[in-house]
């Protein structure tokens, strides 16, 4: 893909705000649950940790390497989530991979900022980027964390 | 015979003239944008294919094409004969004893699994131990991992130093008596860096060790003779060196494919079959069961012909050239760090690096809208990347269509990269 204008769709200034300058990037104290995304193949990884009071998230943090879209997406989805109980967190998980596949706006409550990346839905190849930190959330509040590292990149075995 | 002798068996050197050889790679002229022209730097992963190749490929299916070795018909008897004479050019190009032991397989990695399999299985006992390297692609490691968890054999790997050449201090206090096989790569297709065979395989050779060497990245870009490296297997692939996919190359010594066992069984690999019990037929059939190939191994004939004429010592001297001038105008982009070694005598037309503060899958996104084709990720070599602490690099790699201009039209793409995500952490 090599337009000008899909290039600008891809990389709205937003996402490089986030990219620059990502939120909730630190460690938090004693998380409730954790777990660890990786893409191998494109070198993406994130570690995604939740503090959970009762049903609410009161702390998050991530951690990790990757590309500007891996990474903005991490530092979108900690900010959206933090403060927000379980429920709303998973249903901004499925709003997420929704956009993804339609490409449209999630429209989620009270945080459009995300809805910079419905870009990435033109970009077959990068909607895994994007995926992780939110399929590693889901890990992290499902089981707290599995044996193997979560992946959005079917082919990375 | 008439009407099979539109391949020369014995070519002429032509001057290298990159203006015409360009010509030749239709796919060259295309944009990938409008307005956008194609920059192929990706050869490392599979090179672009001339004219000639894809020609030979319709005119095989279209003038001959039938089964081989099976029929008294006059298209199955042509058939054979282009199959067998695109094996004699092979044997011909990395100078093979006979043209016998040259077998037809899918790829690179195929051939080292056929050697993991057919040899290693038959001939390797728990404790033995099998040396490669810390730069091997991934298939000249899994096979041997594989047979580590099967039959209890030891896997001792040479590391890299951080220019990324191998250590040979090492090298030479792991290769010893227990070796039974070094199986080796000619050349990283990670970091480009050439493996010093010369100084390896007499090492493995003195303690009567079996070598095996991963051609895949030396046979498309360098003379590779076997007889001269006095190794006993030679693995590549045709796609990488102007060929198409589906085709790749086991070489082995004529004594060590008769002591193997058939890799798998089936048609045109047997001799006779009875309801008990079948024979093997002789090499290479033996190894070549099933109809295989046809076409692509024909138009792989082609290919060889078509580097054949440029001849090798032309096309690694273009390729040097074009890389030591990556080299050092890469190295001036503010923020590009270089992998491996500086030294374009001691690196094929690979290289890898990074840019401060941008992702490589960043990289590679910004330059395709620049026409720029190159590779992100770990290249299918993770242990390189954990040597070098990274977790991917991109990477820019040459064939003999590629210029200067090209580099230039990168370094600039790049500089340009550092701008669009300027700033970053
Ligand atoms: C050094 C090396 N070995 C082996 C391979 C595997 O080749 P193939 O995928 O054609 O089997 C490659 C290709 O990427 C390579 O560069």
């Amino acid at each position: 893909m090599s337009d000008a204008g899909l290039m600008e769709d891809l990389y709205r200034e937003i996402i490089l705000d986030h990219y620059r300058q990502p939120r909730n990037r630190h460690a938090v104290d004693s998380p409730t649950c954790s777990a660890d995304g990786s893409n191998p193949l494109c070198g993406d990884q994130v570690t995604v940790s939740v503090v959970v009071d009762g049903d609410r998230i009161t702390d998050i943090g991530f951690a990790g390497n990757g590309c500007s879209i891996s990474q903005a997406s991490s530092s979108m989805m900690t900010q959206y989530v933090r403060g927000r109980t379980v429920a709303e967190a998973r249903a901004g998980v499925g709003a997420f991979q929704q956009m993804m596949t339609t490409g449209e706006v999630a429209g989620l409550e009270g945080f459009d900022d995300i809805d910079a990346l419905v870009g990435v839905a033109k970009f077959p190849a990068r909607v895994k980027c994007a995926s992780l930190a939110w399929k590693t959330l889901e890990q992290a509040l499902n089981e707290g964390g599995a044996a193997t590292p979560v992946t959005t990149d079917e082919r990375s075995a | 015979m008439t009407g099979l002798n539109h391949a020369p068996s014995e070519t002429q050197r032509l001057p290298f003239d990159l203006a015409r050889i360009r010509r030749d790679f239709p796919i060259l002229k295309r944009e990938v944008a409008p307005g956008v022209p194609l920059i192929y730097l990706d050869n490392a992963a599979t090179s672009q294919k001339p004219v000639q190749v894809i020609a030979e490929l319709t005119r095989y299916y279209r003038d001959h094409n039938a089964n081989i070795h099976r029929g008294v018909h006059t298209l199955s008897v042509e058939s054979t004969e282009l199959y067998e004479a695109a094996r004699a050019k092979v044997a011909r190009f990395i100078n093979a004893p006979r043209t016998e032991e040259v077998i037809f397989t899918r790829n690179t990695t195929e051939s080292i699994n056929l050697v993991a399999h057919a040899w290693a299985r038959k001939f390797l006992a728990a404790g033995d131990e099998v040396v490669i390297s810390e730069i091997e692609h991934h298939s000249n490691i899994v096979p041997w991992q594989m047979l580590r968890d099967e039959r209890g054999i030891v896997l001792r790997y040479i590391p890299m130093l951080p220019d990324g050449t191998l250590d040979l201090e090492v090298a030479r206090k792991i290769i010893g008596p227990r070796t039974k096989l070094l199986a080796i790569t000619a050349m990283s297709n990670a970091l480009g860096s050439i493996v010093p065979l010369e100084v390896l395989v007499p090492l493995a050779k003195a303690h009567g060790a079996t070598v095996l060497v991963d051609g895949a990245q030396s046979v498309p870009h360098m003379p590779v003779d076997v007889q001269a490296l006095d190794i006993d297997f030679l693995a590549f692939s045709s796609h990488k060196m102007l060929g198409p996919t589906g085709i790749g190359i086991l070489w082995g010594k004529m004594a060590l494919l008769e002591a193997m066992d058939p890799f798998m069984g089936g048609g045109d690999m047997i001799l006779t079959v009875s309801m008990d019990r079948s024979t093997w037929a002789d090499v290479p059939a033996k190894f070549e069961a099933g109809t295989p190939n046809v076409a692509d191994a024909i138009a792989f004939g082609a290919a060889i012909d078509y580097l054949d004429a440029l001849g090798m010592d032309a096309v690694r001297a273009h390729e040097r050239e074009v890389t030591d001038y990556a080299l050092r105008r890469l190295s001036d982009v503010p923020g590009v760090s270089i992998f491996g070694p500086m030294d374009a005598d001691l690196r094929g037309g690979v290289i890898s690096f990074e840019l401060e503060d941008v992702h490589p899958h960043d990289i590679g996104q910004v330059l395709d809208t620049y026409g720029i084709a190159i590779r992100t990720g770990h290249h299918c070599a993770q242990p390189v990347m954990s040597a070098l602490n990274v977790p991917a690099t991109a990477r820019a790699s040459f064939y003999i269509y590629n210029t200067t201009e090209e580099v230039e039209q990168l370094a600039s793409a790049l500089q340009a990269v550092s701008k669009f995500f300027g700033g970053g952490r």
